[in-house]
């Protein structure tokens, strides 16, 4: 049968003796390194593009400013929504004239205030439209600090570079920035699982407050 | 060292194995799964602070209050404003879909001077200096020797934006300012001969209990539709009696108590059926009949004609049943009847008004709860008369081109459905200069093909339309107003409300294009003309001119919306100035044409040998039927029974359609032709229009305005011909001889 001419091809190969054994393993290793180095290193690389801020902001600086901490520019609004990135209008209440010598300072008056154009901010948190987020449910309700989510923002004096997802178009602070998903804070990751994480760990209501529906609907309304 | 295929299989595989150790499959099944959700093409609502501004509506008369939502500086839904009278928390389809009108991608823009043929959509672009400077240099030539030679069309003559128009035409010497006609107009003329009052009529539907409506879509959008939906449904539920007399089954008369379905065009003579048995049983108010009525005698003799069998044989409807719904609405404790066809956009004739008005009298619901009351207009308008010069005094004495205020017409203030024939039948046209306002007479006066013609004859023509509509097309000059959302405009009484209101229409957000207000429009050509033209505009702007006219009430308007003056039912005391101080039964404004009855019919137009049939129109919530357009909104609402693909539906009995040379199936294509047009129509069989008759909705067959509305249907008054009334001249056509044709499939 066919078996026997088979071990005997193979027999003889092996005992060809050209190291051809050798050379699989080699190539099998060479696969595999590559495609490590590629998924490890390279793969992140292409995936995001960077980009920089319209003007680099300093949080530290007007933290020492301003009373009431974060919720100073990030507010609610009088109906409980969240304000988010602060628009022009807050801004221009000191920023009327150029103030010190940044040049970021410069043109943020030039190019914006004085053009009375809005500050086109990249957000680092922005979530998918899916994803139904209340700030007021989480800071209030709940009374989490800013910074279990956001992280230490607030103590910054630049603003980081803005990673983009040519994919989705979101930021790579999403994901996380370790590819491999693996975080240290609770800030480093804004994924489902992390929403869940928590809300699992808190016994948060396993149903929506506005349609009463469980599971998936709590935030996919 | 030899590469072979194992080698090569081996490399790979190790790099699947090497890929699988890696985040990268896991990462990029998580992207592409939210990038599925992420196409650019879905819509994403904006996110921002949430606002809501309350405005007054202003897309048809019935003036509703209105609450839009904003997010940041956009505005994303409408809903009702609670609190505003008559319509009180809720708004109809139209204004629900007003965002689309806000956002449309026919708002002009920009001030445009045409520059291809009339209609051709070649358009330049201009500066708002430019366009007045090159208006009031058209205007300022023309007044030198023929200043009457000028015309202006509104939408309603009623507040600060038409008067100024009026104005301007006054200071400037021409007497032809001409308002869009309506039931109203009919209306207001009743009253005048009636009860000798110059007022609107208010409807006390809601202390109604017995309603008999000749026509009237009370839930088509008659009146002011939001509230008439209201007070329907509030009549249901406290028993009430509905009577809808129409030939059609519309929505009202299937959702009526009782429809009776008289023979079209009869309705007269129906109203004087009911009267006749009022009067023979002796139901009628005899305190009001006795003390506040004259010329009864002459009516109750001119009755004699109508006896039921007699109006039986006229209209269609049993004798026995006549009689029984003539009782049922003399013994109601609060019966009204009313009339206008479906949504009233059309005058109608006098004498149907009139008839259907002296039912009211005889059972005494005049002026009191529940009845019709004489609305005095709200008075807040009380500019100077504007100081002529040679010219204007000279001007504003010659005779209107449309022939309102005439010897044969005293009575009527504008009859804009006769000039298109004036204009045709003069050498040469009688209005040089045309400027168009808040209506769209292209698209909205009968026999469409001649009004485009007289358009033709008028050398310039300026609209100051916020949207590319019919006339606006046609015209040489576009001075594009701010969106209904975007300005101030006063809004005067709902049409239809018992109490004086003036209602505040406020921009809601900024200007989104380079428009003004065409009251800031009129006040520029009116200083541009200089001399006392200059001069009777004495404000800076359009905002100065209105909260200076509303005096004291700015404030209040701002902060509430709505300012309603204390009126009580105005009862008959002293209620009436007619020549005999009393309320007039028969006025002698009609017996002046001695060789037409008293109360005349409207025989359709065309030969019955060639046009077997009679076409009427219907109107429907669902289509806009005044000078705005469908919105894309209100036309995905719209049934294929009325409109299918772009082809309209006419309804035809089924009898009528076996009856045929040819037979017709239910959806079949086919010519229809009347004397006035043509147009390629679906079929639709129906029991609920009348054997011999077909029926086509209105506010169809639009050229202008988006793809969603060009071209879909076709309009219904492309095929119809204005009839003028004898005493009132208005347009008082309610249908058209037709045939049907076959057309190969």
């Amino acid at each position: 049968m066919s078996t026997s001419d088979d071990l005997k091809t193979k027999k003889d190969s092996v005992e060809a003796g050209d190291g051809s054994g050798g050379f699989i393993i080699l190539f099998f290793i060479i696969g595999l390194v590559a495609s490590l180095i590629s998924g490890w290193l390279l793969f992140p690389k292409l995936l995001y593009s960077e980009k920089k801020q319209p003007i680099d902001f300093n949080h530290a600086l007007h933290m020492e400013l301003v009373d009431e901490g974060c919720e100073s520019c990030h507010f609610f609004r009088e109906d409980g929504t969240y304000a988010g990135v602060p628009k022009l209008a807050q801004c221009i209440d000191c920023h009327e004239e150029v103030q010190g010598e940044s040049p970021d300072e410069a043109t943020f008056v030039e190019e914006y205030v004085t053009k009375g154009r809005e500050v086109p901010w990249l957000i680092y948190s922005q979530q998918p439209d899916c994803v139904f987020f209340s700030h007021v449910a989480h800071v209030k309700g709940a009374g989490m600090d800013c910074a279990t989510c956001h992280g230490p923002i607030g103590e910054s004096t630049s603003l980081k570079v803005y990673e983009e997802n040519r994919i989705t178009g979101y930021s790579r602070d999403i994901w996380g920035k370790n590819i491999s998903g693996i975080k240290k804070h609770t800030w480093d990751r804004m994924k489902m699982d992390d929403c869940a994480e928590c809300h699992v760990k808190n016994g948060v209501n396993q149903s929506s407050v506005q349609t009463g529906k469980g599971a998936c609907f709590v935030c996919h309304k | 060292m030899k590469i072979d295929r194992r080698s090569f299989l081996s490399f790979v595989i190790g790099g699947a194995a090497g890929t699988a150790l890696t985040p990268l499959p896991w990462k990029l099944t998580d992207d592409l799964s939210i990038w599925t959700q992420m196409w650019p093409w879905t819509p994403v609502p904006q996110d921002g602070e949430v606002s809501y501004v309350n405005s007054v509506c202003t897309l048809c008369p019935a003036g509703c209050g209105i609450s839009v939502r904003k997010v940041d500086d956009r505005a994303v839904k409408i809903e009702g404003m609670a609190g505003y009278p008559g319509s009180n928390g809720n708004a109809c389809i139209l204004g629900m879909a007003g965002l689309q009108l806000l956002y449309s991608p026919t708002r002009v823009k920009t001030p445009l001077k045409r520059v291809g043929n009339r209609g051709e959509g070649k358009w330049k672009a201009i500066s708002w200096d430019d366009a007045i400077s090159e208006v009031a240099g058209k205007l300022g030539e023309l007044r030198k020797d023929q200043s009457s030679a000028v015309a202006g069309i509104v939408g309603s003559d009623r507040g600060t934006v038409p008067q100024l128009l009026k104005r301007l035409l006054t200071a400037y010497g021409s007497p032809n300012f001409m308002c869009s006609p309506s039931m109203d107009d009919s209306y207001a003329l009743t009253l005048k001969l009636m009860h000798g009052v110059s007022a609107s009529a208010g409807f006390d539907i809601e202390n109604a209990n017995f309603v008999l409506s000749f026509g009237s879509g009370i839930i088509e959008g008659w009146g002011s539709s939001v509230r008439m939906f209201k007070a329907n449904s509030a009549l249901k539920d406290k028993k009430g009696k509905m009577v809808q007399i129409e030939p059609r089954l519309s929505n009202t008369a299937a959702k009526a108590d009782q429809w009776v379905p008289v023979r079209p065009g009869t309705e007269t003579v129906f109203a004087l059926g009911l009267a006749y048995v009022i009067i023979q049983e002796s139901l009628y108010n005899k305190d009001f009949v006795e003390n506040y009525t004259a010329e009864f005698d002459a009516f109750r003799q001119m009755l004699d004609a109508y006896s039921p069998d007699k109006v039986a044989e006229i209209t269609g409807i049993d004798a026995e049943a006549i009689t029984t719904l003539a009782k049922a609405f003399a013994g109601a404790s609060n019966p009204l009847a009313v009339c206008g066809r479906g949504q009233g956009t059309t005058p109608g004739s006098l004498h149907e008004f009139m008839a259907v008005h002296a039912l009211n009298a005889l059972v005494g619901n005049i002026n009191k709860k529940g009845g019709v009351w004489a609305v005095p207009a709200p008075d807040y308008i009380q500019w100077p008369d504007p100081e002529l010069d040679d010219i204007a005094q000279k001007g504003i004495q010659t005779a209107r081109a449309d022939g309102a205020g005439s010897e044969k017409y005293p009575h009527t203030a504008s009859l804009l459905n006769r000039l298109p024939e004036v204009i045709n039948s003069a050498a040469q046209s009688p209005v040089q200069a045309l400027l168009v306002s808040g209506a769209n007479p292209l698209y909205a006066l009968p026999d469409s093909k001649a009004v485009k013609k007289a358009f033709d004859k008028i050398p310039f023509i300026v609209s100051f339309s916020s949207q590319m509509d019919e006339t606006a097309q046609y015209a040489d000059i576009i001075l594009p107003n701010h969106a209904y959302l975007e300005r101030y405009q006063d809004v005067p009484t709902p049409t239809g409300l018992q109490t004086p209101l003036t209602g505040l229409s406020k921009p809601v957000l900024d200007p989104l294009f380079d428009t003004k207000h065409t009251g800031d429009a009129i006040i520029m050509i009116a200083k541009a003309l200089e001399g006392n033209i200059a001069a009777a505009f004495p404000w800076d702007n359009y905002e100065v001119c209105l909260s200076e006219t509303l005096g004291d009430k700015w404030d209040a308007l701002v902060e509430n919306g709505f300012v309603a003056q204390d009126f009580q039912e105005p009862g008959w005391e002293g209620a009436f100035t007619t020549p005999s101080g009393k309320f007039e039964f028969v006025s002698k404004a009609c017996a002046a044409e001695s060789d037409k009855p008293v109360f005349s019919s409207v025989t359709p137009e065309g030969d019955e040998k060639t046009y077997p049939l009679i076409l009427i129109p219907y109107d429907s919530m669902r289509l806009s039927n005044g000078f705005i357009g469908n919105p894309p909104f209100l036309t995905k609402t719209v049934e294929d029974t009325v409109l299918k693909g772009n082809d309209i539906v006419v309804e035809i009995n089924p009898a009528t359609a076996k009856d045929r040379l040819f037979s017709l199936n239910d959806g079949a294509p086919a010519m229809l032709s009347t004397p006035r047009g043509e147009v390629r129509v679906r079929v639709h069989l129906s029991d609920g229009i009348m054997p011999g008759f077909m029926a086509m909705a209105r506010g169809l067959g639009h050229t202008a305005y988006d793809d969603y509305l060009a071209g879909k249907g076709a309009n219904f008054n492309e095929l119809i011909g204005p009839a003028e009334d004898p005493v009132s001249g208005l347009d008082s056509a309610w249908g058209i001889r037709a045939k049907l044709t076959n057309v190969p499939i």
